[in-house]
């Protein structure tokens, strides 16, 4: 009984531990917003996390759109409902498939290489250089990455939105034999701006997320290789779980009523 | 001058440094020795603000930096540092490591790329490797560049963290008489620790013995020679058998 009661109040003090570091972790980025800003290490950033995740983010995008349509032909046909298919996917890809999928691919490439590279400056020391040259590390690695992350991510989505509803474009015209123009014509129809801004939204919350995490784990990385490969572990799982939790409360948010 | 006193620092349960009391002379190059795990490193971590002590004071040029538990900022002293692995910033070129004090405090990129040529020289590397990244060089040429990064700021303080570490005799020695010329030029107080006697002997011009987070003994390098404490005698010969663990 003393070891189960024990056991539970090592987890307890362990989850207390983990949320106080990070609350402090937390505390010094918001001084930093307030210090220097690097403008070369935030376009660097802004190339790295926007510009080289278009690929993966757009065929991805492309092909979920092109899925969903026909998911929505084939489960809709049993009651007549083909011509809600352009509705349909671009409603699902702007308010949820964009942001989610995108993120989640972003949480993959982005959040796994800044832990990466973090991790890697902390057990060789490289942090503890940036101080002793009057670089403040969190200003320096952390703060660049979180402004890209908060900027570069919606316009990652915007391009995933157009790049999903024009996959299913191509599968509804191509494979299902609609009309390309009054698919498009259907899609402006019904499709309203706070439709793509709430996803926008949300995806400017994903790259907070994904560049937080990629940075706490990177950060708190302890040893050697060992050490890096957990932490680039924990900042994909988390940051996608945490995609995952804060898209169910924004969705909550922005569409109960 | 760096003056010390009853420095304290645990870890959980393991105290690592136990009230350690240590003056380094303006101008002076001391050496730490000491077994691996004794707390060389902590110590060097402490003094420059990477690792809280528990308590103490830290003295630096006069200034008190640490005390009662806390920092007190800003520390104006211009302090250099020898990491052991080198610590070069892999993502950028060596012209760049070299001179990255410069760039961060602003100045135009040819005065920085003029800067980091000149201490390159000063460490025995041509331009040529200016444009190089890190992993590009061999690891003694890495700690040269590093070495080049310490005194390009012109330090009132220079520390070296266990510096011939990783070479061999040859180029451990090329370091050795590069950072025992550099400091004398600079006219920096500096701060060595190892555990190779070579460079203890090559560098030093008093040597401390840390056990057990004090420094049980000190002295010139000349009398390291002649001491009869157990702990120096092990030590410095190597003996597996002895007081020391």
């Amino acid at each position: 009984m003393i070891g189960i009661i024990s056991s539970i109040g090592n987890v307890v003090v362990f989850f207390l531990n983990e949320t106080g570091k990070f609350f402090i972790f937390f505390l010094r980025i918001l001084k930093s917003f307030f210090g220097r800003w690097y403008l070369r290490n935030i376009i660097n950033q802004a190339v790295f996390i926007g510009y080289f995740s278009l690929p993966v983010v757009a065929l991805t995008s492309f092909f979920t759109g092109g899925a969903l349509a026909l998911q929505i032909y084939y489960g809709g046909n049993q009651f007549n409902s083909e011509s809600i298919v352009s509705s349909i996917v671009a409603l699902g890809i702007t308010r949820e498939l964009g942001p989610v999928l995108g993120g989640i691919v972003v949480a993959g490439r982005v959040s796994a290489a800044i832990a990466a590279e973090i991790g890697t400056m902390k057990v060789t020391e490289q942090i503890d250089a940036l101080k002793t040259l009057s670089a403040e590390p969190h200003s320096y690695l952390v703060v660049p990455r979180i402004i890209s992350g908060i900027i570069m991510l919606p316009i990652l989505i915007l391009f995933a939105d157009i790049i999903g509803i024009m996959g299913g474009w191509f599968i509804g015209v191509q494979s299902l034999d609609f009309n390309g123009s009054v698919y498009i014509q259907n899609t402006i129809n019904f499709l309203e701006i706070s439709d793509v801004t709430s996803g926008l939204i949300k995806a400017s919350v994903f790259g907070f997320l994904i560049t937080l995490m990629g940075c706490y784990q990177g950060f708190n990385s302890k040893g050697g290789a060992q050490g890096v490969g957990k932490a680039t572990t924990n900042a994909v799982v988390s940051s996608s779980v945490l995609i995952l939790a804060s898209n169910y409360i924004m969705t909550n948010l922005f569409f109960a009523n | 001058m760096i003056d010390i006193n009853n420095l304290h620092k645990s870890f959980n349960k393991k105290t690592v440094l136990n009230g350690l009391n240590l003056n380094v002379e303006k101008g002076n190059s001391s050496v730490i020795i000491g077994g691996s795990g004794t707390g060389k490193s902590v110590l060097i971590k402490c003094i420059l603000g990477l690792i809280m002590p528990d308590n103490g004071k830290i003295e630096i040029n006069n200034k008190t930096i640490f005390e009662n538990g806390d920092y007190i900022t800003p520390n104006k002293t211009k302090i250099g540092m020898l990491f052991q692995g080198g610590a070069l910033f892999d993502s950028l070129k060596i012209w760049q490591n070299v001179s990255f004090y410069h760039i961060q405090k602003g100045e135009k990129k040819k005065f920085c790329f003029n800067n980091a040529i000149i201490n390159l020289e000063k460490v025995g590397l041509d331009s040529t490797i200016a444009n190089l990244y890190p992993s590009e060089i061999s690891g003694g040429m890495q700690k040269r560049v590093a070495l080049a990064r310490a005194i390009a700021i012109e330090p009132d303080v220079i520390f070296f963290d266990e510096p011939t570490t990783g070479l061999d005799p040859i180029n451990a020695d090329i370091i050795n008489k590069l950072i025992i010329e550099k400091v004398k030029d600079i006219g920096a107080t500096s701060l060595t620790i190892t555990h190779d006697m070579a460079s203890a002997r090559s560098i030093a011009d008093k040597i401390h013995m840390l056990h057990e987070g004090k420094i049980i003994w000190e002295g010139d390098k000349y009398e390291i020679e002649k001491t009869d404490n157990p702990y120096v005698v092990q030590f410095i010969n190597g003996y597996s058998d002895g007081p020391i663990n």
